[in-house]
């Protein structure tokens, strides 16, 4: 039914978000490549001129680079295994006959809607103060010592909170991908005499395997830029600066463009190998 | 699953699925009540949980003292700004993709996925920098460009895959019957496309809402939203827990309300339609 004028009226339906859509990935990529191979300071005498790959050897040889790529790989890494494992035991808990289901869920997936900068300030203060926090009252009523967790235990602090935003989404999405098991093979698995060990390793594994690998890329694109819980919480101390928030720091705190923009230019390749593979399943996944 | 289960083991399940979820949702649940108590409650040693002098002066002292209402206004303003902006321009797009579709239909859908994944902090000075030029700093204008511009991919993602279940045979049936291209997206198209709309819009009027990376970074005073608001309170003085109880339940209110119902389409819309 695609005639020649249908062709074209359709590409001009989708001219608008795709010429918005090329500025958006351009304009800003081309400007922040263009300063990256400048010395640019705005508040110490501008554009200082052409400086090759300066930027780029500085970003990489600064005492802070390693350490935030090592930061950066822990809160991602422990947080991913954090929110896949408790999601899919979560998820097959949720999948049980149960009374009062819908409400469990509404429970569990609630942390998913609270903006950043809430969870990240009720974590610190209700919870992590280590006089007044909840944890605090806890220790103390098991005759412990309430620990200072945001200096003592600073990046496990932050995992937890990041774990307790994203696991909702790990949960609902392998629960989605549960309920799309079929019934029959389970059952006939159960009469085969497999036991619960065997049905979760043969079957019930492999069937989330995509539901997994989608969860894992998904939340590494955001988690690699996670900014808000850490800006609101230790603002980058105490070993908490990721590869995002030292990159923000040089930019806006330091007004240090040209290295922002290089380690933005790293940020940037990082995210896309990810990405790559994210999209090959997606691809996929598209029949048109 | 529908399997014969004893009620013993129903039993279990809800025991356990309720202490669970009652835990995960405990930090939400701690902070509206802690919201209704007296500065002294909130930190009373051992923690009070339902047995306090109930008030709402908080949310008077919150409202008061930091202007509530203005940072809600911003926040309403730039979400369904954004989310309005993006489907208007969304719709034609993923229309077209869904009905006309060309050999070259999926690069263009993955091409502007792959917009969605360039880090923010990758294009952070070159945006400051462009919004200082535009005069957009702390404006909400620029924010919902910024807002709209980043949601896009999904938007038209989502529009997408909704669009693509509305079957070709119906826009013939209508077409035989003697309707015109106007009547046919009118009366045909329109009424089967609004839920899928609808759900857009829900999905991404929460993405927005939430969002705190360029909303803590290009607003200040004057267009800051709720995100930034929230933020202004991690270094306050003296006794405070329950004010800032006060002020995070006033910002999470409205979306966690909207959220429980957007469950579905969170999935759907989250997985660019790879889990359904």
């Amino acid at each position: 039914m695609a005639t020649h004028h249908s062709r074209s009226a359709a590409r001009l339906m989708m001219a608008p978000t795709v010429i918005l859509l090329l500025g958006w990935m351009l304009v800003p990529l081309i400007m922040t490549l263009y300063f990256s191979f400048k010395k640019y300071l705005p508040l110490r005498g501008g554009d200082l001129g052409w400086v090759g790959f300066d930027n780029y050897v500085r970003f990489v040889t600064s005492s802070s680079f390693w350490p935030s790529v090592a930061t950066t790989l822990f809160i991602v890494g422990c947080v991913l295994a954090i929110t896949v494992i408790l999601g899919i035991l979560l998820a097959m808990l949720l999948d049980q006959p149960m009374w009062g289901q819908g409400i469990v869920r509404i429970l569990v997936i609630a942390p998913f809607f609270v903006m950043p900068t809430v969870s990240a300030l009720v974590w610190k203060n209700m919870f992590m103060d280590p006089t007044n926090g909840i944890l605090a009252h806890l220790w103390r009523f098991f005759g412990a010592e309430p620990v200072e967790w945001l200096s003592q235990a600073s990046l496990q602090s932050i995992v937890m909170i990041v774990s307790w935003q994203w696991l909702p989404f790990a949960t609902l999405i392998l629960l989605t991908a549960i309920q799309s098991l079929d019934s029959e093979q389970l059952e006939a698995s159960e009469m085969d005499g497999a036991n619960h060990l065997k049905r979760f390793w043969y079957i019930i594994l492999p069937h989330l395997g995509r539901a997994i690998t989608i969860v894992v890329l998904i939340q590494t694109i955001f988690l690699l830029s996670i900014f808000a819980e850490i800006f609101v919480t230790t603002a980058g101390a105490f070993g908490t600066k990721t590869l995002t928030y030292l990159i923000f720091q040089r930019v806006l705190e330091s007004q240090n463009v040209g290295l922002g923009s290089a380690g933005g230019v790293y940020a940037i390749i990082l995210a896309n190998l990810v990405a790559i593979f994210l999209m090959r399943i997606v691809g996929k996944n598209l029949d048109t | 699953m529908a399997r014969a289960v004893s009620s013993q083991r129903k039993l279990l399940n809800t025991l356990i699925a309720w202490s669970l979820g009652l835990i995960i949702f405990f930090p939400i649940l701690w902070t509206i009540l802690t919201s209704f108590k007296t500065e002294a409650q909130a930190i009373n040693d051992p923690p009070i949980f339902f047995f306090f002098d109930w008030t709402l002066e908080n949310y008077a002292v919150v409202q008061e003292r930091s202007n509530y209402m203005r940072f809600l206004w911003n926040s309403i303003f730039i979400a369904g700004g954004s989310t309005l902006l993006g489907v208007l321009i969304a719709v034609p797009a993923a229309w077209s993709m869904a009905f006309v579709p060309s050999k070259r239909t999926k690069d263009i859908l993955l091409w502007m996925l792959s917009t969605k994944m360039l880090p923010a902090v990758g294009v952070l000075y070159p945006i400051y920098l462009l919004f200082i030029e535009l005069g957009l700093l702390d404006t909400r204008v620029g924010l919902v460009v910024v807002l709209m511009l980043i949601n896009l991919p999904i938007i038209v993602w989502m529009l997408y895959s909704y669009f693509k279940e509305i079957p070709g045979e119906i826009l013939e049936a209508a077409r035989m019957d003697g309707a015109s291209l106007k009547s046919e997206i009118l009366y045909v198209l329109t009424p089967m496309a609004i839920p899928g709309i609808a759900s857009t819009v829900l999905l991404n009027i929460i993405l927005a809402w939430n969002e705190a990376f360029w909303t803590l970074n290009l607003t200040a005073a004057k267009a800051a939203p709720l995100t930034a608001f929230i933020a202004s309170y991690s270094s306050p003085e003296g006794l405070f827990f329950a004010k800032l109880s006060a002020a995070s339940t006033m910002a999470i209110a409205p979306i966690l309300i909207l959220g429980w119902f957007s469950q579905k389409q969170l999935v759907r819309g989250l997985t660019f339609g790879a889990v359904k």
